[in-house]
């Protein structure tokens, strides 16, 4: 039986309790008539019944899931001979990927030793009962559930109240789901990366300025130690960083403020959604657009000018970044402009400023804390942005300031370590993992930071 | 006001006229900078659209070559038979280079044969291997087949080959671009509508390669994505807006739900490769372990929107429900949620539209592989949209640089018509109180 099919006759079945449920209560009241006498709405016994019927089958049927594979392997392992059992952890757990490679079919049986023959066989056997057992026992417990919820019931059942306990806890349950993705980056990407740093040493990572992850596979090739000092990985994220905050900031900030002070509602109707359209676009589409235009753009420029362009230089990532990141800038900042009291605007004109003056003599500083925790928050983006220079800035860590010159970044650094199949404890993969913790804890200290600075300013005018 | 005003006023009035002409000019000129700014953020929009739709929309045609094709019965059936399992198994190719040599019999160099009948498609053979298999009794007769052409050929017919350029340098040579032009002399040569972009997968020949299996990729992903965010945003928003009681722990959850909106979608990545890959063992390129990734990272955003949602339905529908005597949880199901609901689709859409642009998480879990087939279940292995436009732009060849561009356009569509319906839903379901 496919474990589809059991969980398709449970609902089945918790369908047909609901309907059941709901008839018992109203024929001990004697029909519709007498409804008053029920405690609750009849829906309510009905679905009491249902998740008695469907919550303990399910329940039963993930955990069996959860447990049954390990078991099946315990069971095959000591049932297998003497001499296999007794081999070290290793070549055992090669034997069983042996094993379970025939039982998923990806190696035809014939083709594997007599012993791992033997051992698929009892696994198809163990696993073809475990299946039948788990869903004969999920449907018996689904049955008992739903007659023991049918007989409870009773006039004065508390049907509703239950029901809405078991709505709540579920509600509960989803809101905790954000608690948990939080604990789950954390612990995931923490402990890769402490296994990394019992290898690499932090001071070593945090400091070091030559990043070389390429491990040889023999100890005697070139490059076979590896280096992980990832300073030139900061510095390259933080290169890039700055260029396309150069672009971003000063277009976002000068769009916002005409777009909020100074053009009609016409013009602003028609040129929000306009400029809010680059923040919609994929990141992927910026990357080809740095690399298809930017990149030699900035190149046959260079060469005009007689500068050495490299053809992923740091400029074209940045500026292509700072273009995506205009939208951000200027709809944060607009906000921020937008919240700052008419009272303020109206004392400057008062006293004879013009409206540039009022802008930035009053305005601009009362909305000034609120801008820069957007732009906090923008520069948040910029260093954990992936696609724009996985695709536009080089592969080479360097330790440079020259922007025509091709850098490296954090993220590319990730995204070129884990792509293809590697070995997972590899240094050279979990030191990916030590660069995302990097990256999470630096861009959650800055969004904190931005939050706090953006929400104090917000309760200064309301 | 005494007389002994009178003569600092009139200084300060003075001094207030003249600077009024310095004021004004950087009024003016700050003015300026506002207008300059908006001014290349739309001309970044204008530029970036104009250079993807340039470069892309020949990927909506490709070159086909007519060929009078012999079905040559020494080729594709040597025995007589026509036993279908024969049939399948003939030397197409060598009535495709019996047919090219037919039309340049003048080409016998074996070299220059070669590059000959490399301005076919390797898909051309089964154009040619269906026709006999379709009808047996074709063997023997010839027919006038339109057929796929090489990539470098579409280039050149697209006009994307510089023929001025010196013959070292370009894809094809003085000899391939006079056979081109002597077909297209006799109108052998035709661009048609490239239905093949939309009904293949991936390939490695740039005139094979279609999104097919890419946009499905991309769909099973987000159906994934849909059931379980939307559901688990909804039911977490509504706890916090209704029912949580303000202490510690919901306050833990508010600041969590905004930190985990703002961390960067490549960490999402690394969690789905130790948790879901690592740990739990789901395979990897699956759409399903993608869309858990997509899930996660676009939850915050649900919850935040259903929560501003929720916010809008007026407290007095609320307390019309309590005052009938519905208790807590009927009075969010049955009226509060169906107010809100508009506004937590929108907010779904605009999530979906993030998670079908979302790439950097999903390189990490492996749905970069080049795969040929069209995914059909949950688990088979898949790439997405935008993982295809980046496996295309780092690709080599010529051809692949408008096949990149056409599947932006495609991605961009898709994107513009789910904003376009949260647009609309926003206009029609927004109810004012």
């Amino acid at each position: 039986m496919q474990s589809s099919t059991i969980v398709i006759v449970i609902l089945v079945l918790s369908a047909v309790a609901y309907r059941v449920g709901r008839r018992r209560s109203l024929a001990l009241v004697g029909g519709p008539r007498s409804i008053r006498d029920l405690h609750s709405l009849p829906s309510y016994y009905g679905f009491l019944t249902a998740l008695w019927c469907a919550l303990p089958a399910l329940l039963l049927l993930c955990a069996w899931h959860l447990i049954d594979q390990r078991l099946i392997l315990e069971t095959v392992l000591s049932h297998m001979p003497g001499e296999l059992q007794r081999l070290p952890d290793d070549q055992r757990g090669l034997l069983m990927n042996d094993v379970r490679n025939v039982v998923q079919g990806n190696v035809p049986i014939g083709e594997a030793r007599p012993a791992v023959q033997a051992a698929a066989r009892e696994w198809l056997r163990l696993d073809g009962l475990s299946r039948v057992a788990g869903g004969a026992l999920a449907l018996c417990l689904g049955l008992a559930g739903g007659a023991f919820a049918w007989w409870r019931i009773s006039p004065t059942l508390r049907a509703r109240n239950r029901v809405e306990k078991v709505v709540e806890i579920a509600l509960v349950i989803c809101s905790l789901i954000a608690i948990l993705t939080t604990i789950g980056i954390v612990l995931s990407v923490l402990y890769e990366a402490l296994q990394f740093f019992r290898v690499v040493p932090l001071t070593e990572f945090l400091f070091g300025t030559h990043w070389s992850p390429q491990m040889a596979i023999r100890s005697d090739q070139v490059g076979s130690s590896g280096a992980f000092g990832a300073v030139p990985l900061f510095a390259g994220t933080l290169l890039i960083s700055l260029i396309a905050m150069l672009v971003a900031v000063p277009v976002g900030l000068l769009a916002a403020i005409y777009l909020a002070e100074y053009a009609d509602r016409r013009i602003r109707a028609v040129t929000k959604p306009f400029l809010e359209v680059l923040a919609g676009i994929p990141t992927v589409v910026y990357g080809f657009f740095a690399v298809l235009t930017v990149g030699p753009l900035l190149r046959s420029t260079g060469q005009s000018l007689g500068l050495d362009v490299a053809s992923e230089s740091a400029l074209s990532a940045g500026l292509v970044m700072g273009i995506m990141i205009i939208p951000f800038v200027s709809s944060l900042a607009d906000d921020m402009i937008t919240a700052v009291p008419q009272s303020l605007r109206d004392g400057a004109y008062a006293l004879g400023a013009t409206r540039s003056e009022t802008i930035r003599r009053v305005v601009l500083p009362a909305a000034l804390p609120g801008i820069v925790g957007g732009v906090l928050l923008a520069v948040s983006r910029a260093i954990g942005e992936t696609m724009i220079v996985v695709m536009a800035a080089g592969l080479a860590a360097k330790l440079t300031a020259n922007p025509l010159e091709a850098v490296t970044t954090v993220t590319v650094q990730i995204v070129a370590l884990l792509i293809g199949d590697n070995e997972f404890n590899s240094p050279k993969t979990l030191s990916a993992f030590a660069l995302g913790l990097v990256l999470f804890v630096a861009t959650l200290l800055l969004n904190i930071l931005a939050l706090t600075i953006v929400r104090k300013y917000r309760e200064h005018y309301e | 006001m005494s007389k002994s005003d009178a003569t600092p006023a009139r200084g300060v009035r003075q001094k207030v006229a003249a600077g009024l002409k310095r004021r004004y000019r950087a009024e003016r000129r700050f003015q300026a900078y506002g207008i300059a700014a908006v001014g290349v953020g739309i001309l970044f929009v204008v530029v970036l659209f104009t250079t993807i739709i340039a470069n892309g929309y020949t990927a909506f045609e490709q070159t086909y070559i007519r060929l009078d094709v012999t079905y040559l019965a020494g080729e594709i059936d040597p025995t007589g038979a026509r036993a279908p399992a024969d049939l399948a198994a003939g030397n197409y190719e060598g009535v495709l280079h019996a047919a090219l040599r037919a039309r340049f019999p003048e080409v016998t160099d074996r070299a220059e044969l070669r590059q000959l009948y490399g301005i076919l498609s390797g898909a051309a053979e089964t154009t040619v291997r269906e026709r006999v298999l379709a009808d047996p009794a074709r063997i023997g007769t010839q027919e006038s087949l339109w057929l796929l052409a090489r990539d470098k050929v579409d280039m050149l017919v697209k006009g994307k080959v510089d023929r001025k350029l010196p013959e070292a340098d370009r894809a094809l040579n003085d000899r391939e671009v006079g056979w081109i032009d002597a077909l297209g002399a006799e109108h052998r040569i035709e661009k048609r509508f490239n239905i093949g972009f939309f009904t293949h997968g991936d390939s490695r020949e740039p005139e094979q390669a279609g999104v097919r299996g890419a946009v499905m990729g991309s769909l099973f992903t987000l159906l994934v994505t849909l059931l379980l965010s939307f559901p688990i945003g909804v039911a977490a928003a509504v706890y916090l807006e209704e029912f949580a009681p303000r202490n510690r722990l919901t306050d833990v959850i508010e600041v969590n739900i905004n930190n985990l909106a703002a961390v960067p979608s490549i960490v999402f990545g690394l969690l789905g490769l130790a948790m879901f890959i690592e740990f739990f063992g789901l395979p990897r390129s699956a759409p399903l372990v993608g869309g858990l990734v997509l899930t996660l990272m676009t939850l915050p955003t649900i919850i935040i929107a259903s929560r501003a949602a929720l916010k809008a339905v007026p407290p007095s529908i609320r307390e019309a429900a309590f005052g009938m005597g519905a208790s807590p949880v009927q009075t969010v199901l049955h009226h509060v949620l169906p107010l809100a609901v508009p506004g937590m689709l929108t907010g779904a859409i605009i999530g979906m539209a993030r998670a079908l642009g979302e790439s950097a998480p999903l390189l990490m879990i492996g749905m970069v592989a080049f795969i040929a087939d069209v995914p059909k279940t949950f688990s088979d292995p898949a790439t997405v949209l935008p993982v295809q436009v980046y496996l295309w732009a780092s690709s080599p060849e010529r051809a692949f640089i408008e096949r990149t561009s056409g599947a932006i356009i495609v991605l961009l569509a898709f994107l513009l018509i789910m904003n376009a319906a949260a647009v609309v839903l926003r206009s029609r379901f927004e109810r004012r109180w």
